[in-house]
């Protein structure tokens, strides 16, 4: 279990990186944390001929919190973003989602861009930026531009990212007035990929009614499954919607396959449970 | 080959190793230093956790070649002149058996009660969630946390006196 031989760039500016990528594209991978990237090359399930490790630029490394949102750059860790008091003032459902990545230690490491970019289907982190409608932003020699989450997820570990793109940052929006988010998931061990997971966005309005309901799913399909909940729930206070019935909802439009960890039927029966869990503590907090 | 050079327990080391280089090999076949111990090589078991610029990571998740000009904190640093407090308190309640998975925990406690010095029963276990040891049944490792926390008071306690 040893990594397969690859040129190292190691690129102190943003610049630089650029210039490697575009000069080395499809033989390239970028290294952030390692901590998808490394395991796979260890397993030999990857041989890029070039690594551009983004470690040495420093102008990558920053996490910037403003009323809109939260802008995490492509060197912040998981753990800066998850300790981060503004961070989490101004999008809690970030640090919610992040106590579930894997363990301290490896979110001592890990990226969050990095995250999004290695788009796994059982990742906590694409689905909340598919929820939230945040973006990526990503940069070549080309030029710059920003990726809605809808379109950056294209599949299972695909994301829409170009051979000689770098993914600056990510931005998540902040949490609206009025409104209430939650995060859970089952996995076999804490710290594990979930079998299913799901996160919440509530909204109520002036009487208290719920006046938007959405969740993201991850571990379902093979990118972030987005439902809009609002209609099932039909405008009525916390106390008295009908919880199941989106629950239900839920089950049924969602196409999920079965793998080693979790047959489709109960996948699916995990995702109905969670729907109602993350709905109701959603709504709670939006009160 | 690249020359790689860092600080690795507080002195300056260096050898020449290949992109390639995992830090886990580097610290026990370029540098010697066996203490930090190879399980699983893809982040799962923590045998092979150090302190990377005093926060525990995975060695086997990071290039040498990243590491360099870093600081790496191996378990055979943790006691300068004698054991540290976190082993001490191992060695106490019997918190190893064969000790392959030691070295990766007393890193990992070490951080952790540096940055939690009065951790709870339920931050003890997300903190030690991502070590395995296959021999304990962890009960005596829980202890051991614990117990280094109240010899890392004591001693703080002497100290101040
Ligand atoms: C034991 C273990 C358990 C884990 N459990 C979970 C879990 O439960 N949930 C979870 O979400 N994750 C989990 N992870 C993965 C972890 O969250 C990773 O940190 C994350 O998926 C990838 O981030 P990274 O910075 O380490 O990226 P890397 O490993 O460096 O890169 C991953 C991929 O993304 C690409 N990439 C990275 N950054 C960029 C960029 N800026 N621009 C373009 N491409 C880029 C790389 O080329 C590579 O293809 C686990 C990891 C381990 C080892
Ligand atoms: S050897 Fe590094 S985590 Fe298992
Ligand atoms: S003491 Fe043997 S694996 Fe932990």
């Amino acid at each position: 279990m040893k990594p397969p031989p690859f040129d190292h760039h190691a690129p102190e500016t943003l610049e630089e990186a650029l210039e490697v990528l575009a000069r080395t594209g499809e033989d390239a991978k970028v290294l952030a944390g390692g901590q998808s990237l490394i395991p796979l090359l260890n397993m030999r399930l990857a041989a890029p001929a070039h690594l551009v490790d983004i470690n040495r630029v420093a102008s990558l490394d920053t996490l910037e919190v403003t009323e809109e949102g939260v802008r995490i750059g492509a060197l912040a860790r998981h753990a800066r973003v998850e300790r981060s008091a503004q961070a989490a003032a101004t999008q809690p459902l970030l640090r919610a989602a992040l106590r579930h990545v894997a363990h301290p230690v490896i979110r001592n490491r890990g990226t969050v861009v990095g995250s999004l970019a290695h788009a796994d289907p059982a990742a906590e982190l694409p689905a909340v930026l598919a929820l939230l409608e945040g973006t990526v932003e990503a940069a070549s020699v080309a030029g710059r531009r920003t990726i809605g989450a809808a379109e950056f997820f294209a599949g299972p570990l695909e994301s829409s990212l170009r051979p000689g793109e770098l993914a600056t940052g990510a931005f998540f929006p902040a949490l609206p007035a009025n409104a209430g988010i939650a995060f859970a998931e089952v996995a076999r061990r804490h710290g594990d990929y979930a079998m299913a997971g799901a996160a919440a966005l509530v909204t109520v309005d002036e009487d208290q009614r719920v006046s938007s309901a959405r969740v993201a799913y991850l571990s379902v399909a093979a990118t972030p499954l987005v439902l809009d909940l609002t209609g099932v729930l039909e405008r009525r206070p916390p106390v008295t919607c009908d919880w199941a019935a989106a629950a239900a909802y839920a089950r049924d439009h969602m196409d999920t396959d079965e793998d080693i960890h979790a047959s489709a039927e109960y996948r699916r029966h995990l995702a109905g449970v969670l729907t109602e869990r993350v709905l109701r503590a959603a709504a709670q907090q939006a009160l | 080959m690249t020359e790689i050079g860092l600080t690795v327990n507080g002195v300056l080391r260096a050898a020449s190793a290949e992109p390639r280089r995992l830090l886990s090999d580097f610290l026990r076949h370029d540098l010697g230093l066996t203490g930090t111990h190879v399980g699983c090589e893809h982040g799962v078991c923590g045998c092979c956790t150090v302190l990377f610029d005093g926060e525990p990571v995975r060695s086997c998740l990071m290039f040498a070649v990243t590491a360099a000009g870093h600081e790496v904190t191996t378990v055979e640093g943790l006691g300068a002149g004698g054991m540290s407090p976190v082993q001490r308190a191992f060695q106490d309640c019997h918190g190893l058996q064969c000790g392959f998975c030691t070295p990766g925990f007393l890193c990992t406690v070490t951080a952790l009660l540096r940055d939690n010095p009065r951790p709870s029963e339920d931050e003890v276990l997300e903190g030690i969630s991502g070590n395995l040891c296959r021999c304990t049944g962890y009960q005596n490792i829980i202890k051991a946390v614990h117990r280094a926390a109240d010899l890392i008071a004591e001693e703080s306690g002497e100290a101040d006196r």
